[in-house]
């Protein structure tokens, strides 16, 4: 047994789930349960983001599945009274659609790189400014609060106890860990790196290249507004500025590059740093220097990004692969 | 039913427009297709010259034409600067690095922004009576705004035919390689390159700042158009570019009339999608 970096991500994800469960009844500090909630599911957005992003379809346009998810359930549980049960279903439905008008085109008339980021990148805008024009049922720009739900807190999926939440968020990774890695041990990997690599070459030796791309933005759309719903239930409020548009679109980029998108673990360790990173800043700067915080934060990503280009979790892992191979020389010679 | 002369009023408006985000598209477009590296912080340097601008002719009391040139200086310095810092370590990045560097460089810009000056608005106020032109009102600054950014057009344009780093800065956008084999320095070219779109984005600047107020999130308004407009017209694409600037503000400007801001630009973003599919290349590409 070497210590390829695949074992140790593995063998961390394994240690970790011995200790997950029972972390919350260690009284943990209420506080420090958002904050894991949070990197929870915003980690298993930006694994469903990195589903695309690894094989070249660069998204600036995935805060546009997560407003529909958010909107969706919230705002059918708000006029109608549907479970978010059922909402899910709706909204995850929704996004499908709308990644498939989107990639089904793209994929269609190669519109890859540059192109295809700008693209997303409008489709995240359009939503966000149908959302706050559409005001009258989505609150604007002022959003919208989710209506309580009293007693019936199964129904509506709504638990003022963070450890349910807390639980849910774990689950949530762990699917996103799954889907990772079947992805990654699937053919459709191979077929992928080819089409990221050359998509004429990859049709060339019949790979259906249109069909792999709209699959994958399918499915890493319909990922996204499932995160988006939990975020909404969770936090029971949602606005366009956080949910749709180009700032969140970029946050979940930005995460996911920073840890690094083509190992299992990058998305998390990105979130989880990213996460932190604000967190912390908000609690030290406070309400005296406004904009202080984001300000550190951005300068931090434009010099994580310069001098990390394969993300911290990447650079870790290459790190580790080279402390192996002077080791491994000499027994083969 | 809108009566007609709103209309109109709203067209000639949308021409005003399109004359300061043609100015726009045209310098991120120069960069995108000389150094092949989108910008997404342009319009945030934009709205940091404003500032320049704000400050020097409504603080200190400069004239407006001498804040104008340390507005349009301070953009020079500007695209150098992020040419030089963030650009140059990343040149040979893939493009999702480079994209997301200008990113962060967006999220530091407007943070920075409101830390400094708040998010209070700010505008550079200079009384003009507007002109009325057979029952149509034009607002003067805008007026000039428009006049003054196609002369700037005009200038870009003979600047990059008539003189030989333009023409270098053509040729390299047509071939990198070849450039580079025919003896000349591409990281000189790099340079004036950002250094012109820099400037395009200080006089920009100055035009909107006569129109508009600024505030930190000035960039998020205009930068998003600014990009669909550059793809819709071609990246790299300088005629297409100006085209589609019209093309978009109008639909912003007539859509706002009759609907609503937001829904004018929806339209236009829709519209972009569309024609995404229809010519993805840009409305000008020839076909393959």
């Amino acid at each position: 047994m070497s210590a390829t970096p695949g074992r140790i991500a593995f063998a961390t994800v394994v240690a970790f789930l011995g200790i997950a469960p029972f972390l919350p009844m260690a009284g943990m500090k209420q506080y420090m349960l958002h904050v894991v909630i949070q990197i929870f599911i915003w980690t298993f957005i930006g694994q469903a983001w990195s589903l695309m992003g690894r094989f070249g379809l660069v998204s600036l346009g995935h805060g546009a599945f997560l407003g529909i998810g958010a909107y969706a359930t919230t705002l059918l549980w708000n006029f109608y009274g549907l479970t978010p049960w059922i909402g899910s279903l709706v909204a995850v439905a929704l996004a499908v659609v709308m990644a498939f008008l989107v990639a089904y085109p793209c994929s269609r008339f190669g519109i890859i790189g540059h192109y295809f980021a700008l693209t997303t990148l409008a489709v995240g805008e359009v939503v966000r400014l149908l959302i706050i024009a559409e005001r009258d049922w989505t609150g604007g720009s002022l959003g919208v609060t989710l209506k309580a739900a009293g007693d019936a807190s199964f129904i509506a999926l709504q638990y003022a106890d963070k450890q349910v939440w807390y639980y849910v968020g774990l689950v949530l990774w762990l699917a996103g860990l799954w889907v990772w890695a079947r992805l990654d041990r699937s053919m459709a990997r191979a077929a992928m790196e080819a089409i990221g690599e050359d998509e004429t070459a990859a049709a060339s030796v019949g790979i259906r290249v249109t069909r792999f791309k709209l699959w994958l933005t399918v499915l890493s759309a319909a990922l996204t507004a499932l995160g988006g719903v939990a975020y909404a239930q969770y936090i029971t409020y949602v606005n366009p500025e956080t949910l749709s548009g180009i700032g969140v679109s970029l946050r979940i980029v930005f995460a996911v590059v920073l840890g690094g998108m083509y190992s299992l673990l990058g998305p998390t360790v990105g979130t989880a740093l990213t996460i932190a990173l604000s967190e912390w800043l908000r609690i030290v700067f406070g309400v005296k220097f406004i904009g202080m915080a984001e300000t550190i934060y951005g300068l931090l990503l434009v010099i994580f990004i310069i001098f990390l280009p394969a993300g911290i979790y990447g650079s870790l892992a290459d790190l580790v692969r080279r402390r192996r191979r002077p080791a491994a020389a000499p027994a083969t010679a | 039913m809108i009566d007609p002369i709103f209309l109109l009023e709203a067209a000639v408006n949308g021409i005003m427009l399109g004359g300061v985000l043609a100015l726009l598209a045209l310098g991120l477009n120069l960069i995108f297709g000389v150094l092949d590296v989108v910008w997404i912080a342009y319009v945030d340097l934009v709205m940091v010259s404003m500032y320049a601008v704000y400050f020097t002719v409504m603080v200190y009391g400069w004239p407006l034409w001498l804040g104008g040139l340390a507005g349009v200086a301070l953009g020079v310095v500007l695209g150098l600067l992020v040419h030089v810092l963030i650009i140059t370590p990343i040149l040979d990045s893939p493009p999702v690095n480079q994209l997301l560097a200008t990113g962060g460089l967006l999220f530091f810009i407007q943070s920075f922004a409101t830390f400094l000056w708040t998010t209070d608005h700010r505008s550079v106020r200079i009384a003009l009576p507007p002109l009325e032109i057979a029952g149509i009102f034009v607002s003067y600054a805008r007026l000039i705004s428009f006049v003054l950014s196609i002369a700037v057009m005009i200038g870009l344009y003979l600047f990059l035919t008539r003189t030989y780093i333009g023409t270098a800065m053509r040729a390299v956008s047509q071939d990198r390689g070849a450039m580079a084999l025919m003896g000349a320095n591409p990281q000189r070219v790099y340079l004036v390159t950002s250094a012109v779109g820099g400037a395009m984005a200080g006089v920009a600047a100055v035009l909107l700042s006569i129109q508009y107020s600024v505030h930190p999130y000035f960039g998020a308004a205009f930068g998003p158009i600014t990009f669909m407009i550059c793809v819709l017209g071609g990246l790299g694409n300088m005629v297409g570019a100006f085209v589609a600037s019209f093309i978009m503000s109008e639909i912003i400007a007539i859509g706002g009339v009759v609907w609503s801001t937001e829904m004018g630009y929806v339209i236009a973003f829709a519209l972009f999608i569309v024609m995404m599919f229809v010519r993805p290349g840009g409305i000008f590409a020839r076909r393959q």
